[in-house]
């Protein structure tokens, strides 16, 4: 029997407010355990919770960014559990009126452009962390960590609209370039910034009939969520093909052996006894409020690629390569600012500055060469003054020293000869010099033209304009 | 007259004067509190040190001029108020130990004022109660009568006024727990306007139910307390910002020419004969004092007792769920593993009465029942809200009785739980409809024990019931007796 696979994915996103999402805390990563607690947080008798407006803020843009409609009124709803990591024994979600809807996301798979549905996006709280490793003086026990509880998230919810691991994969890369061009959620997935669970089921091919599904958690790769996902289509295919039926349960993944396993046992859905929170009002988003937060919206991905593309005449790769990092973009669109030439900007963007960025394990945001200094060292070249060979030293000394390219040229007299009479100059010592070789090309070898070429280039130190070299050459060695 | 007499607006009028300091009353009180308490039971925490400290604080203030309504007055506060360093265990034992790292906004706006903190007043466990027997820590008693409730939750709050124990005390309302205790106990009880006063540091039972208010010994003290902890508090997202009118200044406005309303549900069969006496005296007077007495109508009151028990139970389950024994709280010490930990130390820190509401409560919420419960319970709400705003088209303001009987014995009640819920039927609406109530001791029954009248008042029109108790008061001495302890 061929099965289909049909996916959905909820994603997890933290938010980059500076404090959590009901109290002022601070959400920076990395504190000591619960040193950045308060009343609220901690879930202690007589706290109340009070909304962060940025949250709203983020959400409006999240939702705008995926083509959601924004509710104009919403509320918060408690999801009631029992866990030491949620101190309330509640958390605070929303339930029957999230603050998105209805949006989409286009994937790209194999050439084939799909539209995948966003069911809703709301805002909860995170709960705090639970740390079983061997604590000193602790032994055996599991200790509580509550400095992310009350970190602001936005679960986006996607319609069960994708079918294949490789479709979920380009949803959440996709998904994931978008909060992070929005500048609302760093990205993240070790630090457990951005959090995917899947749910899975077969269905016979042709059939329109979803299946039971099972609930992948605890995925914090893209890699390991394509594992998941295919050893969960194994999995249920086998159970189903011996004629048994899915146990709607959830399953954490185990990144040590890519397999998955049950939870919960045979266990219901869980009854979360969801209801309004009567400490929070709903949540009223006017067109005056909508309309600011479009306004603050950046160009997206996509949308720059296709400018990049269209606009600036580069190629499909590139445009997408350079498109895909807000930052990047916005260097290489400074560079082209002061140097109009998208294609040999883009070609050293990607080329020399990525690369010595990478050697260096530095981001573009830290880059040591400056838009500007790159745009002059490009008009360095396009004047004449140096040769391509010769501004790839110069990068390297901009790079190192911080130095613009002008001053590293005349301290190290780079400048670039191009005096035709200086060039033959140097072409008639050099075939003086090398008249064995010339005798040999006079008498057919024209491969040593190269031969020529070099030696020329190291009399004059790499100094002499190529073209010209070539050209005098060619003359001498003809004419 | 002692200084353990005073109303408030009195002994601040001394202190003014400088005729006492803080440091002289608030010995005097809590010489009280010891001569008194034993047979009375109405604090779970008596702070003598640190009153002194404040007492001191205070007289310092007022030394340099710097007096305020609330500057060196003794208040007792019910012990659902979170206090910093000092003990609060909201009548229960699975917070028997807990000290509170912060404080609550209510008390943290007297402290600001230099009010002297006596001690923690004991209630029903948190708050759920009309008797104050379920307390961990023992009932309290009815000082006018030591074998009678007096009444709850916030029982101690109550007694401790009419014991004078505390110039003024503050407790909370849920669905009666400041008016009906008022009442049982002889002094006057505020229940704001839902949203009036900031529940930031009040532990929470019914979240949309519950709010502070005052219990003083007369409608002035009651106005003074209001004004001092009313208003905005950017903590609590449902504080309402609406400017808080000077409660003092309309006081003996009067009632001339006042349209009060008689909901013709509350005015039943089966009112004790004592209780209806006292009501039929004070509509009279009323009338004589030129007030237009109309009957009015509130058709969905006998729905508004299983209202309540559905939507403050539900959300009492939930917030009740965080006393887990993680973080703070009784832990049992025979729990092996993580459920049997939740199991145990919430089966040994909660009392029977918290127990079947967190049960009805999470019953109410629970898949398949949810809509049937709790949600209908929440439509039927909003006719109940309905049911005053149209009243209050008609009339100014209703008066009704506060309970069906006087104070009840101890231990009378408590074999059928049913029997004390129904027994809030008068008090509860108001909470359902988020609207202001007080009560004003209006007679005695044929055995001595307190009677007290209630009045509603529209959303936010906590000055025309203090000025229409106020013109009461006025007339009569039911606030000048006191209980012979």
């Amino acid at each position: 029997m061929k099965y289909q696979v049909v996916i959905g994915l909820e994603v997890h996103t933290q938010l980059t407010t500076n404090t959590k999402i009901f109290c002022g805390c601070s959400t920076r990563f990395g504190a000591p355990p619960n040193s950045q607690t308060c009343p609220v947080c901690l879930g202690l008798p007589g706290a109340l919770p009070v909304l962060n407006r940025k949250v709203v803020d983020y959400a409006i843009r999240a939702g705008l960014a995926t083509n959601c409609s924004i509710a104009p009124r919403s509320i918060f709803a408690r999801k009631n559990y029992f866990y030491p990591d949620l101190p309330k024994g509640y958390q605070i979600s929303q339930f029957d009126l999230p603050i998105c809807l209805n949006g989409h996301l286009d994937i790209e798979v194999e050439g084939e452009r799909k539209r995948i549905g966003i069911t809703r996006i709301h805002m909860e709280e995170d709960a705090g962390k639970l740390v079983h490793a061997d604590l000193p003086g602790v032994g055996d026990d599991s200790c509580v960590d509550l400095n992310r509880a009350c970190t602001p998230l936005l679960e986006v919810v996607s319609e069960p609209d994708l079918r294949s691991p490789d479709e979920a994969i380009a949803y959440l890369k996709k998904l994931h370039q978008i909060v992070v061009y929005l500048g609302i959620c760093d990205g993240n997935l070790e630090e457990g910034s951005f959090r995917c669970d899947a749910n899975v089921s077969l269905m016979p091919v042709g059939s329109t009939v979803f299946g039971t599904r099972a609930e992948l958690k605890n995925i914090n790769s893209f890699r390991f969520i394509k594992q998941a996902i295919e050893y969960e289509m194994e999995r249920q295919a086998e159970i189903l093909d011996e004629g048994g039926r899915i146990i709607q349960e959830t399953r954490l993944f185990d990144p040590n052996t890519g397999t998955t396993r049950s939870m919960r046992g045979k266990e219901e859905a869980h009854d979360y006894r969801y209801f309004p929170d009567p400490d929070l009002v709903p949540v009223i988003i006017d067109e005056a409020w909508i309309a600011e937060v479009r306004a603050t919206l950046p160009e997206l991905p996509e949308a720059k690629r296709t400018r990049f593309a269209a606009e600036l005449g580069l190629s499909e790769y590139d445009a997408e390569v350079l498109a895909a990092s807000r930052e990047l973009a916005a260097y290489f669109e400074a560079t082209v600012a002061l140097f109009p030439q998208p294609k040999t900007v883009s070609n050293w963007v990607m080329g020399e500055v990525t690369r010595a960025l990478n050697e260096d394990g530095k981001g573009i945001a830290d880059s040591p060469v400056s838009p500007a200094q790159l745009a002059a060292l490009l008009q360095l070249m396009e004047q004449g003054t140096i040769s391509g060979k010769i501004a790839k030293t110069v990068f390297d000394e901009m790079y190192k020293t911080g130095k613009e390219p002008a001053a590293i040229v005349a301290e190290k007299g780079l400048v670039q000869v191009s005096d035709t009479g200086a060039i033959e100059a140097i072409i008639d010592e050099v075939l003086a010099k090398e008249a064995g070789q010339l005798a040999e090309y006079r008498s057919g070898k024209d491969k040593l033209f190269g031969f020529f070429v070099g030696q020329v280039m190291r009399a004059s130190k790499g100094k002499a304009n190529p073209a010209l070299v070539n050209e005098l050459l060619l003359k001498k060695l003809n004419g | 007259m002692e200084i353990f007499e005073l109303t408030l607006h009195e002994l601040h009028q001394k202190l003014k004067a400088k005729e006492l300091s803080s440091v002289e009353a608030t010995r005097a009180m809590l010489a009280r509190i010891e001569s008194v308490e034993d047979r009375v039971n109405a604090f779970i925490s008596v702070t003598p040190e640190q009153a002194l400290l404040e007492a001191e604080a205070a007289d310092r203030r007022i030394s340099r001029g710097e007096i305020d309504l609330l500057t060196g007055i003794p208040i007792g506060l019910k012990d659902i108020f979170i206090t910093k360093g000092i003990r609060t265990t909201c009548g229960s034992k699975i917070l028997e130990n807990f000290v509170p790292p912060y404080d609550g906004t209510a008390v943290a706006r007297l402290k600001e004022r230099g009010a002297v903190i006596v001690g923690k007043l004991n209630q029903d466990e948190f708050a759920m109660g009309s008797s104050t027997e379920s307390s961990y820590f023992g009932a309290t008693r009815n000082p006018w009568d030591l074998d009678c409730t007096p009444g709850g939750s916030s029982g101690g709050s109550a007694a401790a006024v009419a014991a004078q124990q505390a110039t003024a005390t503050l407790g909370t309302d849920t669905g009666g727990s400041i008016r009906q205790p008022a009442s049982h106990c002889g002094c006057v009880g505020l229940k704001p306007t839902y949203g009036r006063v900031s529940r930031y540091g009040v532990i929470a039972y019914a979240s949309s139910l519950d709010q502070v208010g005052p219990l003083t010994r007369d409608v002035t003290d009651a106005a003074i307390m209001l004004g001092a902890v009313a208003g905005y508090d950017p903590l609590d997202s449902t504080s309402v910002d609406t400017p808080v009118p000077d409660y003092l200044a309309g006081l003996s406005a009067g009632v001339k020419g006042l349209k009060i309303g008689l909901p013709k549900e509350y005015f039943i069969e089966g009112l004790d004969p004592d209780v209806k006496h006292s009501l039929d005296q004070a509509i009279a007077l009323y009338r004589s004092l030129g007030a237009e007495i109309r009957e009015v109508s509130l058709p969905h009151t006998e729905y508004a007792v299983a209202t309540y028990y559905l939507v403050a139970t539900a959300e009492a389950s939930s917030n009740l769920a965080r006393y887990d024994g993680v973080r703070f709280g009784h832990r049992s010490e025979a729990a092996r593993g993580l459920a049997d930990m939740y199991a145990k130390s919430r089966a040994e820190g909660f009392g029977s009465e918290v127990k079947r509401r967190i049960m009805l409560g999470t019953y109410a919420l629970s898949s398949g029942y949810y809509d049937a419960y709790y949600l209908k319970a929440q439509k039927v709400r909003t006719l109940i809200q309905q049911d005053f705003l149209g009243a209050f088209q008609e009339v100014d303001l209703l008066l009704t009785p506060i309970a069906p009987t006087p104070p009840f014995k101890i231990g009378e009640k408590l074999a059928d739980p049913l029997q004390m819920y129904l027994s809030d039927i008068f008090t509860i609406p108001v909470n359902l409809a988020g609207t202001c109530a007080l009560s004003v001791p209006a007679g005695f029954s044929g055995g001595g024990l307190p009677i007290g009248l209630q009045l509603i008042g529209k959303p936010f029109g906590e000055q025309s019931i203090l000025s229409a108790a106020y013109a009461f008061e006025r007339e009569t001495d039911w606030h000048k007796r006191k209980a012979a302890l």
